[in-house]
């Protein structure tokens, strides 16, 4: 039996080990929370850009309605109050994971798109408002940002399952429990009394 | 019928097998529930008439139409009539339609939709990312109220859809430098075919390569003689790695990476944001 250099043995012994301690752990998934954690990020700075996007539009509207319906003045003041407190919504990295803060950015989103829904609802009873070039363009804009924003918030519910499962799933309640002490499950949006019943009908 | 026979009257394992059960009956349930949320058409061509509301004669020139947008500009333009919106509302479904047909060149995001649901009476035109800047919620808003609406209002669906896939194709080649930049994304593709093939068959040589020295130099300086090594480790380290070498195994799943088009349609792998707009009639 041969023994010439025991020291360069050990010495490729322990660079080895730690590739393959490095496969085994990516194998493990010590990647997933991470990983998982950047795209709901991602979805969620897409919600904020959509609702941002609907904002922007909102002084426009509410400009070309007046100039027909200077009369609907308490819609249209309640609608400029709701946009003013919804972009006064301190928005910071931590209100995806602190409840209050979220539920304060979600209380103040749905009361604009209460609002919103409004200033659209009574904009029906002005024949010449509704056939105002600009007005139907800025309707039919706000409309596409409210799809676009169900969809965003969509997307964002789905990445927040994935990466809340993670934390709470083997293997990843391992890492989180060890590694990513710090990341903490993600808030979703939820659907309001209000939104969860059915509307009236009223003949 | 007999008794299984391996379920005695053991209360422990009958428990055991019980909770299995409801266990799997749970994932069946789960499963049947996630099978139940919506079901799509297959996408069988640029035209998908699931509704059948087009006769063969508009359906073949609309497909024409369609290819040659693609053809051109490299837009993905697909109509399509579903018999049933299955309960949700047409941009929801629409926008997951778009999805699962993954609509649009893939770094292109130019796809569009023009989803009709005759029987909810919705109509909607669903447009990618890349295109949101060209047909705007209000041009696909216009397009809607001026030309498919007043048709399908007449009664006449086939002249409404056709309407609204030349209005699309109009607005669509409007500006042809802008059109002329998405076709050059669609000609480069087959510039570097093999490149990235042959660049990492080097790579893998290369790698393969360093490996074999670094085994023949670990065998050389006695790597196989620590504590617990069999007897051919030591024998393969007096004649040479290439004793041992039956060991490692060639990999050849990169080869199998490159996929063929059987000619039919498919989505290039382009997504929707919910851009777009939808009427009713």
């Amino acid at each position: 039996m041969p023994m010439p250099a025991m020291s360069l043995a050990s010495r490729f012994r322990f660079p080895s080990l730690l590739v393959v301690v490095g496969l085994v752990l990516a194998g493990c998934g010590i990647n997933a929370i991470p990983t998982n954690e950047e795209l709901a990020k991602a979805r969620w700075s897409e919600v904020l850009n959509q609702y941002q996007r609907r904002a922007d539009l909102i002084p426009n509207l509410v400009e070309t309605v007046k100039g027909y319906a200077a009369q609907e003045k308490d819609v249209l003041t309640a609608v400029v109050e709701a946009r003013a407190k919804a972009t006064q919504v301190k928005v910071d990295a931590s209100t995806i994971t602190d409840p209050a803060q979220f539920k304060q950015f979600q209380d103040a989103q749905s009361q604009l798109s209460g609002a919103l829904g409004r200033l659209l609802a009574i904009s029906e009873a002005y024949p010449e408002l509704k056939s105002n070039q600009n007005f139907l363009a800025l309707q039919s804009q706000i409309e596409g940002t409210e799809n676009r924003i169900a969809v965003a918030r969509r997307d964002y519910i789905e990445a927040v399952r994935v990466y809340n499962t993670e934390l709470k799933t083997f293997p990843g309640s391992i890492w989180a429990a060890t590694l990513y002490r710090a990341n903490k499950p993600m808030e979703t949006f939820t659907i309001s009394e209000q939104q969860m019943q059915v509307p009236k009908v009223k003949f | 019928m007999r008794v299984i026979p391996f379920v005695p009257a053991r209360p422990g394992l009958r428990r055991g097998l019980a909770s299995l059960c409801g266990v799997v009956l749970c994932v069946c349930l789960l499963a049947g529930a996630a099978l139940a949320q919506l079901t799509f058409p297959p996408l069988t061509g640029r035209v998908v008439d699931a509704a059948h509301v087009l006769d063969a004669s508009t359906f073949a020139s609309l497909q024409a139409k369609l290819a040659g947008q693609e053809g051109k500009t490299s837009d993905q333009l697909v109509v399509a009539t579903v018999p049933s919106l299955q309960g949700t509302s047409i941009e929801d479904y629409a926008n997951r339609l778009f999805r699962a047909w993954k609509l649009g060149q893939a770094k292109e995001n130019n796809g569009v939709l023009l989803l009709v649901a005759p029987s909810e009476r919705k109509v909607r035109i669903e447009v990618g990312y890349g295109l949101e800047g060209i047909v705007t919620d209000a041009v696909a808003s216009t397009i809607i109220q001026t030309s498919i609406i007043p048709a399908f209002r007449a009664g006449n669906m086939q002249r409404g859809i056709v309407a609204g896939t030349d209005a699309l194709l109009e607005i669509l080649n409007l500006d042809p430098e802008e059109a002329k930049v998405r076709a050059r994304a669609l000609g480069q593709k087959p510039d570097y075919g093999w490149a990235p093939f042959i660049v990492f068959a080097v790579f893998m040589i290369l790698v393969c390569g360093l490996f074999i020295l670094v085994v023949r130099f670990a065998m050389r300086n006695g790597w196989g003689n620590g504590a617990g090594r069999s007897a051919s480790w030591e024998w393969t380290s007096a004649t040479g790695w290439q004793r041992s070498s039956s060991s490692s195994s060639s990999s050849s799943s990169w080869g199998s990476s490159s996929s063929s088009s059987g000619g039919g349609f498919s989505g290039g792998g382009g997504s929707s944001g919910g851009g777009g707009s939808s009427g009713s009639w």
